[in-house]
């Protein structure tokens, strides 16, 4: 476990670094400095510490603690924004050893802070991404016999839009595919479309395994 | 189709007269609504005893019939309108019916619903309702639910729902008396109101602060309408007419900036969940569906390797044998030869021989281009045969479901041409009529489709009459036929792909809804023949005398022979003889007109295999008939025809050109 002073610092120079933030105030540095440079996470170059890969690494690591507390603390909570900030400096500390990412279970995979800077992902997001990825799926890559419930219509074109809505293609409407070829065939209810591959394409689907 | 079509809101939107309420103040209308394919014509028909095309087919209704019916000693005027998904509507076949909805003062409205889709079409009973309509819920097609082990509580229905709700089989006459007898109890429910969401909601509020109030639209359906529809609100609406349009946008754009879709959408979207819970009191639905022998032969039919070999047995035995060999073969024969050579002309020419002294008037009525012996003949002799024997294989076609799966099995064939899928019907239809199939590609969506779908029709597609005498002529020469078949073909491909290129305009998108497959009706089809007769002959009959009475009054001032001369050079040159110019002015007036022309050279033994071939290629290319030319340019403006004209004839001369010189360079004898 790293020092909570250090992790500070590698913190700082993370936002300083990646983020294009303020390079860290002196008491900070002067603090954390010493067990960053011998844990091999930093080193001196022309009277500034730059970070190193695992640096990189674990800087990054911090930050996303500290914006997760945050969204921890202000959304489920309820702390003022005032007191916002300064708990979260002692919490990300915290939520260490798998704590962060039940966390970030608990909160959705947030993908931004309460100020609205991004929150570095984390092992958990990518799984729940792909997960995700491979359960909703648009209707033209299904093969036929798969059934499912429409997720959602990626697609601004009103009339398209018009054109599913009537044929009942509407989220949580169940659908099963018939066909896809020569054009995509499927059920919706009782009754049976056909409909080519522009419009196959904007119908996502949550298939059922 | 238009056989029983009185009166059209067309679609350029002139409202039906004011003075006509007026008049009949004491009649009730009742209006028939519903998604394409679930009855309403069926129905239509059963409570009017008039007839109107039904087919399983969506989409035929495209104009609106009206007809009437007697309940309790009252006459009430029912009218059929085309489908329509939901109020706001996409097509022009489906404005009709909203905004006749929108504009006409309707006492009752039939919302009609296939009942085994419930799910999907009870959103637009809850917007009747929502507009204050009196609306009457209609299951129809309830045998079909059933025999699926759909539980619907229709009890129950109508408690939720605070309106009539009856169960209906259109097509056995089920329930309909039941229905009859709701039809004078009819009024508006009280709607339970659906949250649209709070953007939504805040605009509605602002919009109906703007509207007057009305008689007959709730102001909350109409200021949705308008949320909906700024674009696109016709001047006709009159409500719509007071609210200041810059305003409304602003409204609907700030409502859209805090929307991720339309509004149409998210309405959609709440009308559904309302649907959901109200279907999970009153519907019960069976576990899982057994697949049917009849799903089983569906999914056969949109096998591609399946279908394509199914088209050309229907091809087959539908067209080739059916029309081409008994309607213009057997029946043809017997009228022609027996019916009109035998008894009729020689009766008129000895009646005309008796009574009529001027040798000009003799030849109106009794000679070679007679209004009886060529006009009639014709008419009845070889077109009634004909395109009667094609309208009942059209109507078994269009009544078992098969279409739409064609459509769908051809759609990425079509899309090369600049089509999609649903032009199958106009085009297959235009083998029987192209005048008629010119009027249905109305049902396509985009102008560039409904232009390119007409000039081939025009240019490529034969008619069953033209078709039909193809064949006839061509009967003894299999290969002349096959380099015809190829030829046409060919031309059909090329025009199709560069009018895809050339002709601006939306990309076409495909989607359509597939039937399942039923057995024809014998009852419905044969009334579905005899209406579209019916109108071929109202339509045509008329052409066919005009024709005979130009071609003669040609001849008397020498206007014709004239034309014809000017012809004969381009004939020759395409190695025809003198007497084929004759066919091809004639086919201008009739296409068939033309086509039988070169029959009667043919039987006279003039023309060799080669120049049969090159006569039908050029002919079936040639210029359309006159009345296919009125509905084109009413279709498709007075410019895209015109222009259309001068190609069909430099093509259809050059091919026969090409033809012709090719089968001579290869020394080919067909």
């Amino acid at each position: 476990m790293i020092a909570p002073e250090v992790e500070e610092l590698l913190e700082n120079l993370y936002v300083h670094e990646a983020e294009n933030g303020r390079y860290p105030p002196r008491e900070i540095v002067e603090k954390g400095a010493q067990g960053a440079v011998s844990l091999k996470l930093a080193v001196l170059e022309e009277q500034k510490y730059k970070l190193t890969d695992a640096g990189m690494q674990a800087g990054q690591n911090v930050l996303r603690r500290h914006r997760l507390a945050e969204r921890l603390l202000q959304d489920v909570l309820a702390v003022g924004p005032g007191h916002v900030e300064e708990d979260a400096c002692l919490f990300e500390h915290v939520l260490q050893h798998g704590v962060d990412e039940k966390v970030c279970i608990l909160l959705g995979h947030p993908t931004n802070c309460p100020h609205g800077k991004p929150i570095p992902p984390g092992q958990c997001c990518k799984k729940a991404q792909d997960a995700l990825m491979k359960e909703v799926r648009p209707l033209c890559d299904a093969k036929p016999e798969s059934e499912g419930t429409v997720a959602y219509l990626s697609t601004k074109d009103t009339r398209q839009v018009q054109k599913l809505v009537a044929m009942g293609i509407l989220p949580g409407a169940g659908i099963k595919v018939i066909r896809q070829f020569p054009s995509y065939v499927f059920q919706v209810g009782y009754s049976q479309f056909a409909v080519d591959r522009p419009l196959a394409e904007v119908i996502y689907v949550r298939w059922k395994q | 189709m238009p056989a029983s079509a009185i009166s059209r809101t067309s679609i350029g939107g002139k409202p039906l007269k004011t003075e006509q309420h007026k008049k009949d103040v004491s009649l009730r209308k009742v209006l028939l609504v519903g998604s394409p394919n679930v009855g309403k014509s069926a129905l239509f028909n059963r409570l009017t005893g008039r007839y109107v095309t039904v087919s399983n087919y969506p989409g035929t209704t495209i104009e609106l019939s009206k007809g009437y019916a007697e309940i309790t000693h009252r006459k009430v005027e029912i009218i059929d309108t085309p489908g329509m998904y939901s109020l706001s509507a996409i097509t022009d076949e489906e404005k009709v019916a909203a905004d006749l909805l929108l504009t006409e003062q309707v006492d009752v409205v039939m919302h009609v619903i296939d009942a085994k889709n419930i799910e999907r079409m009870l959103g637009l009973t809850l917007q009747l309702i929502e507009a204050g309509l009196p609306v009457i819920l209609v299951l129809n097609m309830a045998d079909e639910a059933r025999r699926l082990g759909i539980k619907i509580d229709a009890g129950r229905l109508k408690q939720i729902l605070g309106i009539a709700v009856v169960e209906t089989v259109a097509t056995t006459g089920e329930g309909v008396k039941k229905l009859i007898g709701r039809i004078s109890h009819a009024k508006p429910a009280e709607p339970s109101r659906i949250y649209y969401g709070g953007p939504i909601e805040k605009s509605i509020a602002v919009v109906t602060q703007q509207l007057q109030p009305h008689e007959k639209l709730s102001t909350r359906t109409r200021a949705l309408l308008l949320l909906q529809q700024v674009q696109t609100i016709n001047d006709t609406i009159d409500w719509a007419q007071t609210i200041d349009k810059d305003y409304l946008r602003r409204v609907v754009h700030n409502c859209l900036s805090q929307l991720e879709h339309s509004v149409h959408y998210h309405v959609t979207v709440a009308i559904q969940g309302e649907v959901n819970r109200i279907i999970k009191e009153s519907v019960l639905f069976p576990d899982s569906s057994s697949r049917h022998f009849r799903e089983r032969l569906s999914r056969f039919c949109m096998q591609p390797l399946a279908g394509l070999p199914m088209l050309f047995l229907v091809m087959y035995f539908g067209i080739y044998k059916f029309v081409g060999g008994f309607g213009a073969g057997t029946v043809v024969d017997f009228l022609e030869a027996t019916v009109f050579e035998t008894y009729v002309n020689p009766f008129v020419v000895n009646i005309c021989d008796a009574i009529i002294p001027w040798p000009a008037i003799y030849d109106l009525f009794a000679g070679e281009y007679g209004v009886i012996t060529l006009g009639i003949r014709y008419a009845i002799a070889i077109v009634l045969p004909i395109v009667g024997t094609f309208f009942i294989a059209f109507s078994i076609l269009e009544d078992s479901g098969y279409l739409p799966r064609l459509a769908m099995l051809i759609d990425r064939v079509f899309k090369k041409l600049g089509l999609n899928g649903r032009a199958v019907i106009p085009i297959v239809l235009g083998f029987g009529c192209d005048t008629m199939a010119t009027m249905v590609t109305r049902t396509l969506e985009t102008k560039r489709e409904k232009i390119i779908a007409s000039v081939l029709l025009a240019l490529v597609i034969p008619c069953s009459a033209q078709f039909g005498v193809i064949l006839g002529l061509l009967a003894g020469h299999p290969y002349a036929l096959m380099a015809w078949a190829l030829f046409v073909g060919t031309v059909f491909v090329l025009a199709g792909t560069f009018m895809a290129r050339l002709v601006p305009g939306e990309k076409p998108s495909f989607y359509m809804e597939l039937p399942p497959l039923r057995f024809p009706r014998p009852g419905n089809v044969v009334v579905k023949t005899y209406s579209r007769m019916v109108w071929y002959f109202k339509e045509i009959l008329p052409l066919f005398i005009l024709a005979s009475i130009l071609i003669w009054a040609g001849q008397i001032t020498g206007l014709f022979q004239f034309l014809v001369r000017s012809l004969e050079p381009v004939v020759n040159a395409i190695g025809l003889p003198d007497g084929a110019a004759v066919a091809f002015l004639f086919g201008f007036f009739r296409r068939d007109y033309g086509a039988a022309g070169l029959y009667d050279l043919q039987k006279d033994g003039l023309l060799s295999g080669n120049q049969l071939a090159v006569a039908a290629i050029t002919l079936t290319l040639f210029l359309p008939c006159i009345a296919q030319f009125l509905v084109f340019k009413k279709e498709c403006g007075l410019k895209v025809v015109l222009i259309t004209s001068v190609c069909i004839c430099i093509v259809a001369f050059t091919v026969g050109f090409i033809a012709n010189s090719l089968f001579n360079i290869m020394g080919l004898v067909l």
